[in-house]
């Protein structure tokens, strides 16, 4: 499943549980990134053992953003058997600040800056 | 009438070092409108970033995280602005950043409907007198709980949470036109 668009892409192999997203997110409001959120919800509702989020191409997230991943990081919360992963970059210094605050929302979130 | 919310400092227009961009969004459709607020904050950001160098020759690290945090804070500072003025005809919004030697401040001014500034200022106490991050948290819950969109205020505690950014507000509310001016004042 994959959402494309000039500023940012989202793609989500079902097989592996990866989705990667890249470029930046500066949407306007929780209309906007509907797409973005069905496809996550999706992911979480189908309950896979694994799922990753992996950010490290992920440039900018605004805060109606950082909304719409935290909507996702509660839906899986509710999957206790899905382990979840997310996966950072260094390159980019708002994930070294703001990435923390999603293993405050889950605990059992296993975070990666690298 | 004037009222100030927090440790406002009010600039000399035309002091120091600055930038200043202002903006009409009621010419064009917010919609369009949307795709400068990016371009605007990097602007703003890759500016600002060259008066930080880092310590040693060659090392970028510390312009790479100014640049990152104005970025932020001038694109969160700026779609607030945006989305409060859009609902004010001939509504104006200004961004600007002032540069010390180890701090900048950023201000951004919008026109604001005077039925928005009661609410608004009672947010602001709260802002200003709780524990940003339990309202962080507190505030994702609520909007999933609720499915809402409470953008703005996960905007400002975002800038209180992650980049310990000291926040402050002026409003204007005499005049045909109300404006609030929001503060944001980071350590660099």
């Amino acid at each position: 499943m994959n959402i494309s668009h000039e500023d940012y892409s989202v793609n989500y192999d079902e097989s592996s549980g990866l989705i990667q997203c890249e470029g930046s997110f500066r949407l306007r409001g929780s209309e906007e990134y509907k797409p973005i959120l069905d496809l996550l919800l999706g992911a979480a509702d189908a309950a896979p053992d694994h799922l990753t989020l992996d950010l490290r191409e992920l440039k900018f997230l605004n805060s109606s953003g950082i909304n719409t991943l935290s909507k996702f990081i509660i839906q899986v919360r509710k999957q206790p058997a899905t382990k979840v992963l997310i996966r950072g970059s260094t390159e980019h210094p708002w994930q070294g600040k703001s990435l923390k605050n999603f293993q405050r929302l889950l605990p059992a979130l296993e975070l990666v800056i690298e | 009438m004037t009222s100030i919310f927090g440790p406002y400092v009010a600039r000399e227009p035309g002091s120091g070092e600055y930038l200043q961009i202002g903006f009409h969004p009621n010419l064009f459709p917010l919609q369009e409108r949307w795709r400068n607020n990016g371009l605007s904050a990097d602007f703003l950001a890759g500016y600002v970033s060259t008066f930080f160098p880092g310590d040693e020759p060659g090392e970028n690290g510390r312009q790479i995280e100014v640049k990152d945090a104005v970025s932020f804070i001038a694109n969160e500072l700026l779609e607030n602005s945006m989305k409060y003025s859009a609902a004010v005809a001939h509504g104006i919004v200004t961004i600007e950043v002032f540069l010390e030697m180890d701090a900048v401040s950023i201000y951004a001014t919008n026109s604001v409907a005077r039925e928005v500034i009661k609410p608004f200022q009672d947010y602001i106490g709260v802002l200003l007198t709780e524990d940003p991050n339990t309202l962080y948290l507190e505030c994702l819950e609520r909007n999933a709980e609720e499915d809402t969109d409470d953008a703005s205020g996960l905007g400002f505690l975002t800038m209180l949470n992650d980049y310990e950014v000291t926040l402050a507000w002026k409003f204007d509310a005499g005049g045909t036109q109300p404006t609030v001016t929001t503060m944001a004042h980071l350590t660099v």
